[in-house]
């Protein structure tokens, strides 16, 4: 771990991509404190400002109510981070487990939990998660089950693939020899060993679901006003451009940066932990 | 083959969509009715399925028109920017890759690398958004949206515009056409190039070290070929699938650009008929899409047959 | 006196990594006479591999390898060369055959595709009807009944000898004057391997080609070389003649080694527990067995 993190720090692009990380998440938790206008994460009007370009005190202008944009950009990756982990914390468990079963059990299991998955994989993401966000009312919290609903299989897949193979080795073999259980043979033999891969997957999917949510609600099937939301922004500013250009393209580059540095991250976790996917 | 696919893929969604809590009581409980909903689901099923092979879709709720119909005008031009995307994330992703793999840990592969891992970490409505206000409004080399300019009118034959115009002989129109779809189609394709350029560099990068490369390189091929056939072929044998999917997932994305381009595609319909809770019309967008999804992977399997003689020649022995 | 086919002298191998230079080769020195089969024997990591990829000229252009000393070909020094120059060597002059001849041959192309590749190499603008009649030819040569159906299929679809009887054919197609063998064959069976071996001499004497001849192999070694040169750790411990130097082992690397060869079935080397500082004894040169003085041109 320690030197993972050190080999993770010698690397000019891994070492840009743990700033970044940090920055996001830093400005997220503690945006109360370094945003100016903590306030304005909710429905504030404040006309005399409306639509400004990026001047002092708004570095990044202000929206057509005269909402500072910084602070809504920082309350913004408050909501997708806490999106982001609620979607892993419950997809990752759930996509193992299966993933897990089906490919140590084999037979039956195998069959019917594979074709599960399969059938959700059949249909585009985006379009899966669009669906879902159709008959559910766009919220917050109906967002985040839509996210999950795309998200568990591709660790199913994953842990699947490892698990047939980790099947095959002398250690599994051994724990079976000796009579350890099938939950302990699962859990305890073969689950620590895709540990990495399941990790280096976590890192680079925390960007990819604040990527997907955003697309959510960038089609207006993701979180609603007034919470504050970079796909919304962008796309409630794309009707006014070029001329109030900084409402899309703030927002648009946060999520471009907030992604890029756990894509940063990730990326050099897999070279490191060795961990193929 | 396919029919069962597609039968497999069917029961969720009307279930799923079905069962969702509903916003208001009484509209949606008279909604029911009328679609049968109420009924127990194997029913509504049963009926679906029939439909189904009878090729009807029910009638859109939003258009009071069959669904068959809307989707049928809408789908082409979708997919003609899907599959302008696709050639180019393959035209210009699988270069990339190569190149970044032929010369790995030099410069060149640094700088793939850092713009490819840009290029997948942004949905494709920022790079649309970024595109058109780089090269709509202040560098005015591209139009701002449509399929083509309002002046020209075009008889709809296939519906994808470039194909119609070419049937025209009107390659004025076509070009003009050619020159609307370059921007969304690039926005749309850049984090599949980014991602088709990642998955071939780590593949053959891996392929490199296998032995039949170094024989390769001790009889002194030239290196140029051994980039270009002998690591790139055996790499694209995993990396295909994948691309298969990023190809597919580009038709959930279209919708994103779609809707920055202004493109009149699926994307407003399909957004429009969710809003609306138009379940008929959702049921047919989301089939759609998942039966040219599944076809994309059929092909890919296709693909991975013939670039994999392994395969090929076991099917051929069963 | 014509120069050797192949003259290495004081060469020495480096890589550099993040804890520094790391010495591979301390400035071994070896050479192979026209149509002579040289074995340079040794247990896994002494250097054996490293040095057949500097004589191919494939290490030279890794960033991170520091290489001194001379190797010359057919009298002509590598280091003086371009990367052109010593490309054009590779699969005309010189070839190889690989440990595992399976996975050695490109799996998605068929063997007529890769020995078309090969023949190109000598002859750049042979088309495929031509290559096919060629490699139909070599295929014979080595023993291969049916060559029109291995020429169209696949290497797994072949057998492993079958396999290294391919190899062979392509190593042998350009008439090379230099043939390294990797352990050739360690991946087969041992009888497998004991025929396409015996293949191997027989064609290498006809055609009278220099080998360099790698292995850990000992048995294999007595049978097949003129000449031994045993390498530890990076250095040359003894050279001599074949039947000299089993006979009458005098460094005490060489007896620990062949002692600790099971005598009947001639098999690979066991890695010899307990390395003993006695190993690193200075080189021991069988009498009339020393290496060339003087420069080539």
């Amino acid at each position: 771990m320690k030197r993972t993190f050190a080999i993770l720090l010698r690397n000019p692009l891994s070492l840009l991509g743990l700033v970044i990380v940090a920055v996001v998440v830093l400005s997220a938790v503690f945006a109360d404190f370094i945003t100016p206008f903590p306030a304005h994460a909710g429905a504030v009007v404040d006309f005399a400002n409306f639509n400004k370009a990026p001047e002092w005190p708004y570095v990044m202008g202000t929206d057509l109510v005269g909402r500072d944009l910084f602070t809504r950009i920082v309350y913004a990756y408050r909501i997708s981070l806490i999106l982001g982990v609620v979607v892993l914390v419950l997809a990752v468990p759930v996509g193992v487990a299966i993933g897990l079963l089906a490919g140590y059990l084999g037979g039956w299991t195998e069959y019917l939990l594979m074709r599960l998955t399969d059938v959700f994989l059949s249909i585009p993401p985006l379009v899966l998660a669009m669906s879902m966000m159709g008959v559910l009312e766009p919220t917050l919290t109906n967002g985040m089950i839509a996210v999950t609903a795309m998200w568990w299989p591709w660790y199913t897949r994953l842990v699947y693939n490892l698990t047939r193979a980790e099947k095959e080795e002398g250690y599994v073999l051994a724990a079976e020899i000796i009579g350890a259980s099938r939950l302990h043979v699962m859990f305890r033999e073969i689950l620590p060993n895709c540990v990495p891969s399941i990790v280096t997957k976590m890192t680079l999917d925390l960007g990819f679901v604040i990527l997907i949510a955003s697309s959510l609600s960038f089609l207006g099937l993701g979180v609603q006003p007034p919470t504050p939301d970079l796909g919304s922004m962008v796309a409630d500013g794309a009707k006014y451009l070029p001329d109030s250009w900084w409402l899309t393209v703030f927002p648009g580059l946060a999520i471009l940066v907030a992604v890029f540095g756990f894509n940063l991250v990730g990326d050099a976790l897999r070279e490191v932990l060795g961990a193929e996917q | 083959m396919l029919i069962f696919a597609i039968a497999r893929v069917i029961p969720g969604d009307p279930a799923r969509i079905a069962l969702g809590p509903n916003a208001s009581a009484d509209q949606v409980a008279a909604l029911r009715e009328r679609l049968n909903l109420d009924q127990p689901i194997v029913v509504q099923y049963g009926r679906f399925v029939a439909d189904l092979l009878r090729g009807d879709l029910g009638v859109s709720l939003y258009t009071n028109r069959p669904v068959t119909t809307d989707i049928a005008q809408f789908l082409p031009a979708t997919l003609e920017l899907v599959l302008v995307s696709g050639v180019m994330m393959v035209v210009i992703g699988l270069p990339l890759g190569i190149l970044s793999a032929r010369y790995r840990n030099s410069w060149i592969d640094n700088l793939v690398r850092l713009v490819t891992l840009l290029g997948v970490s942004a949905p494709a409505f920022v790079w649309a958004v970024i595109l058109m206000l780089a090269f709509a409004y202040f560098l005015p080399l591209f139009p701002i949206a449509g399929r083509i300019s309002d002046t020209m009118t075009i008889r709809t034959v296939t519906g994808f515009l470039m194909i119609d115009t070419l049937l025209a002989g009107d390659l004025r129109a076509f070009s003009n056409a050619a020159w609307h779809i370059v921007l969304p189609a690039f926005a749309l394709a850049l984090s599949g190039i980014g991602q088709a350029a990642r998955l071939t560099r780590s593949n053959m990068v891996e392929t490199y070290d296998k032995p039949y490369i170094e024989m390769a390189q001790s009889y002194g091929f030239p290196e140029r070929r051994i980039a270009g056939r002998y690591a790139f072929r055996p790499s694209m044998i995993p990396s295909l699938t994948i691309i298969g999917l990023d190809f597919a997932a580009m038709l959930g994305n279209a919708f994103l650009v779609e809707a920055v381009f202004a493109w009149p595609g699926l994307s407003r319909y399909g957004v429009a008929v969710i809003l609306r809770k138009d379940l008929n019309a959702i049921v047919g967008t989301v089939l759609i899409i998942s039966a040219m999804f599944l076809i994309v992977n059929v092909i890919v399997d296709l693909l991975i047959a013939f670039i994999n003689p392994r395969i090929r020649y076991s099917q051929r022995a069963s | 006196m014509t120069a050797p086919t192949l003259l290495i002298r004081d060469l020495r191998l480096g890589f550099r990594g993040y804890s520094g230079l790391i010495e591979v080769l301390h400035g071994i020195s070896l050479h192979i006479a026209r149509g002579e089969r040289v074995a340079l024997v040794g247990e896994s990591g002494s250097g054996k591999s490293v040095t057949a990829r500097i004589v191919l000229g494939l290490l030279q252009n890794l960033k991170s390898a520091r290489i001194s000393g001379l190797v010359a070909f057919e009298g002509r020094d590598l280091s003086r060369l371009s990367g052109r120059e010593r490309h054009a060597l590779r699969g005309t002059r010189m070839s190889m055959i690989f440990q595992d001849p399976t996975s050695s041959l490109n799996p998605v192309y068929t063997i007529a595709t890769q020995f078309h590749e090969v023949l190109k190499r000598a002859e750049p603008g042979l088309d495929l009807a031509g290559a096919r009649r060629r490699a139909a030819a070599a295929l014979a040569d080595v023993a291969i009944g049916e060559p029109e159906r291995v020429l169209d299929s696949y290497s797994f679809q072949l057998s492993g000898g079958m396999n290294q009887r391919v190899m062979i054919a392509m190593a042998l197609a350009n008439e090379p004057s230099l043939l390294i063998a990797d352990e050739p064959g360690t991946a087969l069976d041992v009888t497998v391997q004991a025929q396409t071996l015996g293949l191997m001499r027989d064609l290498v004497a006809r055609h009278g080609t220099s080998v360099l001849f790698i292995s850990h192999n000992l048995g294999v070694v007595r049978e097949f070389a003129d000449r031994v040169y045993v390498i530890y750790k990076g250095r040359i411990a003894e050279q001599g003649p074949t039947a000299a130097l089993f006979e009458d082992p005098r460094h005490p690397y060489t007896r620990a080694l062949l002692s600790a060869v099971p005598r009947i079935t001639g098999g690979g080397i066991p890695d010899i527990e307990d390395a003993s500082e006695e190993y690193f004894a200075p080189l021991v040169v069988h009498e009339g067995f020393g290496e060339p003085e003087g420069v080539p041109a």
